[in-house]
């Protein structure tokens, strides 16, 4: 793109669209290094909310928790949401698919609030009739996570499956194997990209997700989202600012790191394909 | 109309069939696909199922090589029922339209993962795969990528995988149909040898006739889930027993009328589209009155500016246009009737005198012999 063909107010409707997405991110990652207790004064740099953070041990356990529940539902809904992907495109027309696509789907749509409250109902009477999950903790956060992520990874692996070439799967098979192999063998390493893209997605949901987490938590298992939450809502702390700080950056320095990798191999690619 | 083309065609068949396809009827619904077809092929032919998108030939192919199942009816390869096999379990083998090869394995792998499925020892499996690489001479491509390879090596390597388990039937679904035309006619007669180097049977489908005529020793005319007519190039285009296949296969001039005169040895038939009744030089099976079409080859049709003297199968008429073609002439003659004639006149016919140009008068002719009446 010719930089010197936008218009005077393309550029400033662009200027205007970034600095509203981006300033905000920047005055936080300021105050972040303020020396000050008060997030509305600035008063010289300092790094001393970076060591209160690290030495807060309610940030550092809840931050292990978070990041274990976010690699457990993502690990989780892969494996069904590839499932039900596989179900949804390969399986022909049969008898309550489009139940069972929408029923899939319905996480997604449905106000998190109604999911999460109709799960802590759903538990609660569990646990009256059968006495299992005994408490609420990490594992009904981990189903509550799952059945929101799963529908965003039957998604991407279903429209994936869908572009992918059949005949492909229908060479592997006329050469002799058999169909569950074929799925190990074939299918699963041309949608590994998919898979790898949705495990991601799946993961960046479950770990900054605030309205299920807060209705199937109990006593002891609180999220990082859950602990900035209640933090913040006693006033804006210079420590938060940190924590987010930090967030950005690891978040930055991975969508940068995975965008070279791709571009590179993209770029290989096409090196190849001109050298035959 | 099936009935009489097939069973002459399963008598040449000099041994016993080695493929048969019994009564298949294949239904999607309401919908017959594939409607009571029977065909015999015999060992080491190449046999074609010609036919437009949509007559059901690629689903009788799915249903050889067994990724769909007949409604009714049976096949049967080499003595043995094949019918309800499933597709990893039959001795087939088929090449995709789109090549299918596995983007994430080299050519390598790709030829090898038959051979794998057959438990074969490994160091048999690598001799296969080096033998297969030298017939499509794709040895030096062995561990690249399909990605990397142009469509006509991708072609070559997909040849190679159907190949490599040697498979009693190979099935070839429109070969060339992703190709760009010059290396569609290369590969065409390169393809053959190849099949028949390895000897192996092969049915392909193809829409294309020329890569039919090329390839096939017989051609099946399919439209409308039917096999219209089974013959061989040549029969197909001097002696179709239809419209349909007089007029899908090479250009033709067709003409309706009735028959006036039924002998054993020719007919004459009359049609308003003619000045006077044609001579056909073969009988007919049929009766006086009998509406029939006329066919009659454009290259058959002689252009003259002397009235032809022998036979009475000629007409007046004044040149409409010309599609000059270098080795040969396309003339479109308006007769006096209104009919457009089309002669495919060669250029070695204009030494004596010039060629006739735009609204000349001219005369068509042709020989007893060279038209054919179709029954239906």
């Amino acid at each position: 793109m010719n930089g010197k063909n936008i218009s005077w107010f393309g550029r400033v409707s662009l200027g205007l669209g970034f600095a509203f997405l981006y300033v905000p991110i920047l005055i936080l990652i300021v105050y972040s290094f303020n020396a000050s207790k008060l997030v509305t004064v600035l008063a010289g740099f300092s790094t001393q909310w970076y060591s209160v953070l690290f030495n807060d041990d309610a940030v550092i356990s809840s931050f292990g928790l978070s990041l274990k529940i976010a690699l457990l539902s993502s690990t989780m809904s892969v494996v069904l949401g590839t499932i039900a992907g596989l179900v949804l495109a390969r399986f022909g027309p049969f008898r309550g698919k489009g139940l069972f696509a929408g029923m899939i789907s319905a996480p997604m749509v449905m106000p998190e609030v109604i999911v999460g409250l109709s799960m802590l109902l759903l538990f609660v009477e569990l646990q009256q009739w059968f006495g299992f999950p005994a408490e609420r903790g990490v594992l009904t956060i981990w189903v509550g996570h799952v059945t929101l992520c799963m529908a965003y990874v039957t998604v991407v692996i279903r429209s994936r499956l869908v572009e992918m070439d059949r005949s492909i799967e229908e060479a592997a098979m006329d050469l002799g194997v058999r169909p569950l192999k074929i799925f190990f063998l074939i299918t699963l390493p041309i949608i590994a990209p998919a898979i790898a893209s949705s495990f991601l997605l799946a993961f960046t949901l479950s770990i900054d997700d605030l309205v299920i987490t807060a209705f199937l938590s109990g006593p002891g298992s609180t999220t990082l989202p859950q602990l900035i939450f209640s933090r913040v809502r006693l006033g804006l702390n210079p420590e938060i600012n940190a924590l987010a700080t930090i967030t950005v950056l690891v978040v930055a320095t991975l969508v940068v790191g995975a965008n070279r990798v791709m571009v590179k191999a993209e770029q290989r690619r096409t090196r190849l394909a001109v050298a035959t | 109309m099936v009935e009489s083309s097939v069973h002459p065609a399963a008598g040449t068949a000099a041994s016993k069939p080695y493929l048969q396809i019994v009564d298949v009827v294949k239904k999607f619904g309401d919908n017959t696909v594939v409607n009571h077809i029977n065909l015999s092929i015999s060992k080491n032919d190449i046999f074609a199922l010609l036919g437009s998108s949509g007559c059901g030939k690629s689903t009788l192919l799915r249903m050889l090589a067994g990724m769909e199942t007949p409604t009714s009816g049976r096949i049967i390869l080499d003595g043995e029922d094949i019918t309800h096999l499933a597709p990893y379990e039959r001795p087939i083998n088929m090449m995709f339209q789109s090549y299918a090869l596995f983007p994430h394995m080299t050519v390598a792998q790709n030829i090898a993962l038959g051979l794998k499925q057959d438990g074969l020892p490994r160091k048999e499996i690598d001799e296969r795969v080096e033998r297969m690489l030298d017939l499509v001479q794709m040895k030096k491509y062995a561990h690249r990528k399909p990605f990397q390879l142009s469509g006509g090596q991708q072609q070559r390597v997909a040849l190679a995988r159907s190949l490599a388990k040697r498979p009693k039937l190979l099935l070839l679904d429109e070969p060339l149909g992703a190709l760009d035309k010059k290396l569609r006619q290369q590969t065409q007669l390169e393809l053959v040898n190849l099949i028949d180097q390895v000897g192996v049977t092969c049915i392909m489908v193809t829409h294309d006739q020329e890569e039919a005529m090329t390839m096939a020793c017989r051609i099946g005319i399919m439209s409308e889930g039917q096999l219209l007519q089974i013959a061989s190039p040549g029969e197909l285009y001097e002696r179709p027993n239809c419209r349909f296949t007089a007029e899908f296969i090479g250009e033709t001039n067709m003409f309706g009328g009735h028959v006036v005169e039924d002998e054993p040895d020719y007919v004459r038939v009359q049609t308003t589209e003619l000045p006077r009744p044609v001579r056909v030089g073969h009988g007919i099976t049929g009766t006086l009155g009998m509406p029939v079409w006329l066919s009659v080859r454009p290259e058959r049709v002689g252009v003259s500016r002397q009235q032809p003297t022998a036979g009475g199968n000629w007409a007046n008429g004044t040149v409409h246009d010309i599609a000059y073609l270098g080795g040969f002439s396309i003339f479109h003659v308006r007769l006096d009737t209104g009919k457009v004639v089309k002669a495919s006149v060669p250029a070695t016919r204009w030494r004596e005198e010039a060629a006739p140009t735009w609204n000349e008068p001219v005369f068509v002719s042709w020989a007893d012999t060279d038209a054919v009446v179709l029954t239906q």
